[in-house]
C-alpha cells in the first residue's frame, strides 16, 4: 500500500482527492483513489494506458463528475460540475490534444482564456501581461504570432501560458512530452522547475519512465484504475516503479537484434529526387532519395514537421510527386492511387489513428476489413464475410498479444487501444513494406515492446519498413539505417553505430548536415 | 444475409434506440403542433378546430388518404435522394434542380415515342429521368471531387437554372398551341399506372423498393461499408485505400437520379404532362423530411408521411378557414426547427 510520508509534512496539501470511484459503461476507470497534491511539487502519476490517470485528473478539473469521493481544495470540500469551476478554484489542465484556435494570434487565444475578459480588449496590455509571464518562467512566444504557424513545443508553451494567465496554482499537464523533440523536453522540465519554485503544484501524467525519475518529486502509480503505489524521488527506482505499474516483472526492452542484411534485395520503395509543394501547414518535400529494401528498417528522425508526415503520405499516394518518380517493389508508382498501393502490399501506420485511420462510429471490426474491402467481399460485393475478418483479427490479436473489444465504436477506444487496433490491421495483410508513424505513441511499455517486436519480425521475414519516430532510442534500438529530416530535406543518413544521439539531435534542429553512409 | 452479419455489425440496443427515437420525433412533432395553434389564435382562428379540419380531411376518409399518400410519393423519393449522398458527407440541397432535369428528360421521352408502347415507353422514361437527374448532379460532385465547390453551394445554385430551362423547354420546343404553361398532355402509355381508383400511382412501389434497397445496400454491402467509412472520416478512408473521389461523384450522381426519378415519377404519374414550375418545392421538402428523419429509410417514410398530411391539409385550411396556403410553411418550418434544435437527436445515429 502507499506510503504516505510526505516530503513537507508541516504543510497541508493544495487538493486532496478522496476515495475517488468513477465507472463508464462496462469499464471501473477509477477506483477507490486518494490523492494528495502539495505546492512547490512536480507529482507524477504514472501508469499503463487505461491505467485512470487521465480519468482522474480530467475528474478534478470538472471535465467528468466521479459517481463516489470528495475533492478538498485547501482542506474544503468543493463539488467541481465544469472545467469552469476548477479554474475557479486555481485548477488548469494542459490536454493532449491543444485547445487552441489555429486562426487567431497567440494573444487572442490567451485573452478568450482569462477569466477576466473585459468587454473591450485591450491587446497591448495582454500582450504586456504575456511577456513579463513568459520572461519569469522561460516560456518564450510572441504574443502576435499566428497559432497556426507555431510548432508544437510553442503551442505547449502558449497552453500553459494560459493557465498561468488565467492564475492557475494547479496545473495538470496530460502527456506533455508525447509530442516534443528531445530538446523541447529538456526546456519544458526548466519550465516546470521554474515554477515548482515558484510554489505552483503541478500534475504530471505520463508514462515516460525516465522523465519521472529526472523531474518528478513524488510519484504515484495507477494500475487498472486502482492506486498501486506513492513514493518520494529519493525512494523511487526504475525497478520498483515497473514493478508497480506490472504486476509482472517487465520482460525487458530487447527488441531482438539487429540482423546486418549481406545481399540487399532490389529496393521495395525508391524514391528518386522526390518533392511535394506543400500548401497551409504542409512541409515541402526537397529532392528526397531514398531506398528501402526488404529486410531493412530505415528509421527516419527530425522534429515534426519537417516533413515526416509528407513522406509518409508520399510514400502511401496521398500525395503525389511534384517532381521526382516513385518506385515501388521495382515499378514505377508515381502516378498510383492509394487502393493500388496497397493493394500491391503497403502497410501504412499513420501518425495520428483517430483522424488518419479509422472510421470513428463505425465498429473496431468493421475497421478491420476498410483496408481490405475487397478480400472480404462475397457475392461481388452484395455481402461482407464478417467472420473472416473476426478470425484474421484475433489471429493477429494473439500473435502480438493485444487485447481490444471488437464490438464496439472505434472511437470508445482508448488512445492506446486504437494505436494497437491500427497496428493490428496493417499486420494482419502481412505487408511488404511497412511505413509506421509515431509506431508507439501512446503505448505502455508492454505494448511498445510487441509493437517493436512486430517489426523486427516483419523485417525478419522479409518485409522493408520505413520507421518515423521521434524516439530517438527507438530509432537507434530498431534502424539498419537512419536518416534525419529537417525543413522537407534528407539533412544526414547513417548506420546508427556510426552516429549517436547528440549528433542526430544536432541535424534534426539544423545545425550541422553530414552524410556518412549513403544509401 | 447471413446471420453472423447481423451479430456482427449491430448493437444489441439498436432496436430500443429505434423505439426511442421514434417517440421523441412524435413529441416533438406535437410540440410543434402547439406552437402552431399559438399563431392560429393570434389569427383569431380556432386551432382545435383547425387540426379537425386537417386530420379529419386527410386521414377521416379513404380519399383522403390517398391523397396523402399522392402528396407522399415524390417527398419519398427526394428525401432519399437527400439521404444517399449525405452517407457520405455529401450535402445535396440540388433535389429540386434534379428533379426538374429529370422530369424533362423522362418528358422527351414521352413526347418523342409517343407511339411507344407502354411496357417499353415507361422504362425508357424511367431511365431518362434518371439519367438527366444524374447529369444535373455530375457537375456538383466533380466539381466537389476535385476540391473546388462545396457541393452544399453548386446544388443550391443550380436549383434557380433549372426551372429556367424547363421554361426555355416548354416556351420553345414542346410548345402546345393550346396552353401556354405546359406541354401537350402525355400518351396514355407514358402515364405510370394508378391503383384502386385513386391517384395512387406507381411512383409509390418505386420508392419504397428504392428505401429498401437503400437500406439493405447500407447494411449489408461492401459499398455500404465503404461509404460510411467514407461519411465517418473521408482522410482516413482515403488513407485506407477507399476511392475517395470516385464515391463523391458517384453516390452524387446516384442521388440526382433519384431526385430526377422523382421528376419523372412527378410527371409520368401525377400530372400526365409537364407543367412550368410543377415541383413547388419538392426537391426542398424531400431535404427537409431527411433532415427530420436523421436519414434513416424508416424515419423517412415516416416524416414524409406527416408532411404529407399537414400539406395536404393545408389545402383545405386554405378553403374552409380563409387561411393563406402559405401559413402551413409556417407549420413545417417550426418542425424543422424543431427538430434542427435538438441536435443531439441525431448524435446517436451512426451515419
Amino acid at each position: 500500500m502507499p506510503s504516505r510520508t510526505a516530503a513537507q509534512p508541516d504543510i497541508k496539501p493544495i487538493v486532496s482527492m478522496r476515495g475517488i470511484t468513477k465507472t463508464f459503461p462496462g469499464v471501473l476507470a477509477n477506483d477507490r483513489l486518494d490523492l494528495d497534491i502539495h505546492t512547490s511539487e512536480i507529482h507524477a502519476l504514472l501508469g499503463e494506458n487505461g491505467a485512470g490517470k487521465s480519468t482522474l485528473m480530467k475528474i478534478l478539473y470538472g471535465f467528468y463528475r466521479c459517481d463516489k469521493g470528495e475533492i478538498l481544495v485547501k482542506g474544503k470540500a468543493v463539488s467541481l460540475h465544469s472545467p469552469h469551476d476548477a479554474r475557479a478554484h486555481k485548477i488548469g489542465m494542459v490536454f493532449q490534444d491543444f485547445t487552441l484556435i489555429p486562426a487567431l494570434s497567440v494573444a487572442e487565444n490567451i485573452a478568450l482564456f482569462l477569466p477576466d475578459l473585459p468587454a473591450v480588449l485591450n491587446i497591448n496590455k495582454i500582450n504586456e501581461r504575456i511577456l513579463a509571464v513568459s520572461r519569469r518562467y522561460d516560456l518564450q512566444v510572441d504574443p502576435h504570432a499566428m497559432v497556426s504557424q507555431l510548432s508544437i513545443g510553442e503551442q505547449q508553451k502558449v497552453e500553459i501560458l494560459k493557465l498561468l494567465l488565467a492564475e492557475a496554482r494547479v496545473l495538470i499537464l496530460d502527456e506533455p512530452t508525447r509530442v516534443l523533440a528531445p530538446h523541447e523536453v529538456e526546456a519544458l522540465f526548466k519550465v516546470l522547475d521554474n515554477l515548482r519554485k515558484d510554489g505552483f503544484a503541478i500534475v504530471l501524467i505520463t508514462h515516460k519512465m525516465k522523465e519521472v525519475l529526472e523531474c518528478a518529486d513524488r510519484i504515484t502509480v495507477l494500475r487498472g484504475g486502482r492506486m498501486a503505489g506513492t513514493m518520494l524521488k529519493g525512494e523511487a527506482s526504475e525497478e520498483k516503479l515497473v514493478a508497480l505499474m506490472f504486476e509482472k516483472k517487465n520482460p525487458g526492452l530487447e527488441t531482438g537484434h539487429r540482423t546486418s542484411f549481406e545481399k540487399p534485395g532490389a529496393p521495395l520503395l525508391e524514391l528518386c529526387g522526390a518533392e511535394t509543394h506543400g500548401e497551409g501547414a504542409q512541409a515541402s518535400l526537397k529532392a528526397i532519395d531514398l531506398k528501402v529494401h526488404p529486410g531493412e528498417i530505415v528509421g527516419v528522425a527530425g522534429v515534426s514537421g519537417n516533413g515526416q508526415k509528407e513522406l509518409g503520405d508520399l510514400a502511401l499516394g496521398m500525395i503525389k510527386c511534384a517532381g521526382g518518380r516513385k518506385f515501388l517493389f521495382g515499378r514505377d508508382s508515381t502516378n498510383l492511387s492509394i487502393q493500388q498501393v496497397r493493394r500491391s502490399g503497403v502497410g501504412f501506420i499513420p501518425e495520428n489513428p483517430l483522424s488518419m485511420a479509422i472510421a470513428p462510429y463505425m465498429t473496431v471490426l468493421q475497421n478491420m476489413a476498410l483496408t481490405r474491402t475487397w478480400k472480404y467481399a462475397r457475392s461481388g460485393g452484395l455481402r461482407m464475410n464478417w467472420k473472416a475478418v473476426k478470425v484474421d483479427t484475433e489471429r493477429t490479436m494473439q500473435a502480438l498479444e493485444f487485447t481490444f473489444p471488437l464490438f464496439v465504436p472505434a472511437r470508445s477506444l482508448s488512445g492506446g487501444n486504437l494505436q494497437r487496433m491500427v497496428i493490428v490491421r496493417e499486420m494482419a495483410q502481412e505487408p511488404r513494406l511497412i511505413i509506421a508513424s509515431y509506431l508507439t505513441r501512446g503505448l505502455d511499455v508492454l505494448s511498445t515492446i510487441a509493437a517493436r517486436q512486430a517489426l523486427v519480425r516483419a523485417r525478419d521475414n522479409g518485409a522493408g519498413i520505413l520507421l518515423i519516430s521521434e524516439d530517438l532510442e527507438e530509432l537507434f534500438s530498431l534502424s539498419n539505417r537512419l536518416i534525419v529530416l529537417y525543413a522537407g530535406g534528407i539533412a544526414g543518413s547513417f548506420k546508427p553505430e556510426d552516429t549517436s544521439i547528440y549528433e542526430v539531435g544536432h541535424l534534426m534542429t539544423g545545425s550541422e548536415v553530414r552524410n556518412v553512409a549513403t544509401n | 444475409m447471413s446471420q453472423p452479419t447481423e451479430t456482427v455489425t449491430h448493437f444489441p440496443v439498436f432496436q430500443y434506440k429505434a423505439i426511442q427515437s421514434t417517440v421523441r420525433y412524435l413529441l416533438m412533432i406535437l410540440f410543434a403542433l402547439l406552437m402552431f395553434g399559438l399563431i392560429l389564435l393570434i389569427s383569431g382562428k380556432d386551432p382545435i378546430q383547425s387540426y379537425k379540419d386537417i386530420f379529419t380531411s386527410t386521414l377521416g376518409s379513404s380519399y383522403g388518404f390517398s391523397e396523402v399518400i399522392v402528396a407522399m410519393i415524390p417527398m419519398l423519393i427526394t428525401a432519399l435522394a437527400v439521404a444517399l449522398p449525405s452517407r457520405v458527407g455529401l450535402i445535396n440541397v440540388g433535389g429540386e434542380g434534379q428533379l426538374y432535369i429529370g422530369a424533362a428528360f423522362a418528358t422527351f421521352g414521352a413526347l418523342t415515342f409517343s407511339n411507344l408502347p407502354g411496357w417499353f415507353l415507361l422504362p425508357l422514361m424511367v431511365l431518362l429521368g434518371m439519367l438527366g437527374g444524374a447529369l444535373w448532379a455530375f457537375i456538383p460532385g466533380y466539381l466537389k471531387s476535385i476540391g473546388l465547390v462545396n457541393e452544399t453551394i453548386t446544388t443550391l445554385l443550380l436549383n434557380s437554372v433549372a426551372p429556367k430551362i424547363i421554361g426555355f423547354l416548354i416556351f420553345g420546343f414542346w410548345h402546345s398551341p393550346m396552353d401556354t404553361v405546359k406541354t401537350a398532355n402525355f400518351v396514355a402509355a407514358a402515364k405510370l399506372p394508378s391503383f384502386f381508383g385513386t391517384r395512387i400511382h406507381l411512383g409509390l412501389i418505386f420508392g419504397l423498393i428504392l428505401l429498401i434497397i437503400f437500406w439493405l445496400v447500407m447494411k449489408y454491402t461492401r459499398w455500404g461499408l465503404e461509404m460510411r467509412a467514407i461519411g465517418s472520416n473521408p482522410q482516413a478512408a482515403k488513407r485506407n485505400g477507399l476511392p475517395l473521389s470516385k464515391y463523391l461523384v458517384v453516390i452524387m450522381c446516384i442521388g440526382g437520379a433519384i431526385a430526377g426519378l422523382a421528376g419523372m415519377v412527378q410527371v409520368s404519374g401525377f400530372y400526365g404532362t409537364l407543367f412550368l414550375n410543377f415541383s413547388m418545392s419538392l426537391g426542398f421538402m424531400g431535404f427537409m423530411i431527411c433532415w427530420l428523419a436523421g436519414g434513416e429509410p424508416l424515419g423517412i417514410i415516416l416524416m414524409s408521411f406527416v408532411v404529407a398530411v399537414i400539406t395536404t391539409g393545408g389545402n383545405l385550411l386554405q378553403l374552409t378557414r380563409d387561411l393563406p396556403y402559405a401559413v402551413i410553411n409556417i407549420l413545417l418550418a417550426f418542425t424543422l426547427f424543431i427538430v434542427l434544435a435538438r441536435p443531439s437527436f441525431f448524435k446517436g445515429k451512426t451515419p
